[in-house]
């Protein structure tokens, strides 16, 4: 099968969810599945005003691009797109989008979950809490569920 | 060698990156990290507890018991919390 195209970026800038998945399938007729998931920051309630993301540059894309080809490897894709965006970012506004396209729609599923639960374990990027009130928050902290998430995906 | 920090271990040792030549017998990153912590007060606070930070050679992730021998940059971060 040929190479599915991959497209992994990260920008400060937000991204457009319809253009994407859009992109994803143009001028092609033999896409049968196209799955999408878009984190979004979260208010937490109304306590905070923004979360900043802190990357590695140069690593945060090898490693993304890394995660990206091995999903190619392991389902039939014809498309793939990873977008992580860094800097400040206010509730409401999108983080991360995947886009996965398949014939079929069990491998557009599997492998933007696989994506996920990889990207937020092994993509370099931290987040932290600017508050409401002025104050700085703190750095969000790993959870267990998500290590578990990702240990699914081992071979 | 660069050594390169990120999130609270770059705010706990108060500085993005360094250019240091550790000892011989430094020669993993398990090693590297009890050296860095025995600099001073804020690497031993950065590294207090060493099974928490993770670390990256030349831009790859490795384990505790990684050489370090022919490494360029070495960067140590918290667990990753992006998605």
């Amino acid at each position: 099968m040929a190479q599915a195209p991959l497209t992994v970026r990260i920008q400060a800038e937000p991204f457009d969810v319809a253009a994407e998945l859009a992109g994803i399938a143009a001028g092609r007729t033999d896409v049968g599945a196209v799955v999408s998931f878009t984190g979004l920051c979260r208010a937490e309630g109304g306590a905070l005003a923004a979360l900043e993301l802190e990357h590695y540059p140069g690593m945060a894309e090898e490693e993304m691009r890394r995660v990206a080809a091995e999903a190619a490897e392991r389902w039939p894709l014809q498309g793939l797109v990873a977008i992580h965006r860094h800097g400040k970012i206010a509730p409401g506004e999108p983080i991360v989008l995947v886009v996965t396209a398949s014939a079929h729609r069990a491998a557009a599923f599997e492998a933007a979950e696989f994506l996920m639960d990889y990207l937020k374990t092994r993509a370099p990027f931290w987040k932290k809490e600017h508050r409401v009130d002025g104050s700085q928050g703190d750095w969000v902290e790993a959870k267990d569920v998500d290590d578990k998430a990702a240990e699914r995906w081992a071979r | 060698m660069k050594i390169v920090y990120f999130a609270w271990v770059r705010e706990r040792i108060g500085k993005p990156e360094e250019e240091l030549t550790p000892p011989e017998n430094v020669r993993t990153v398990a090693d590297l990290a009890a050296w860095l912590a025995s600099l001073g007060e804020e690497y031993a606070y950065a590294f207090e507890n060493p099974t928490i930070v993770r670390a990256a050679i030349d831009r790859k992730h490795v384990k505790p018991e990684t050489p370090i021998a022919g490494a360029r940059e070495i960067a140590f971060f918290p667990p990753m919390t992006g998605g």
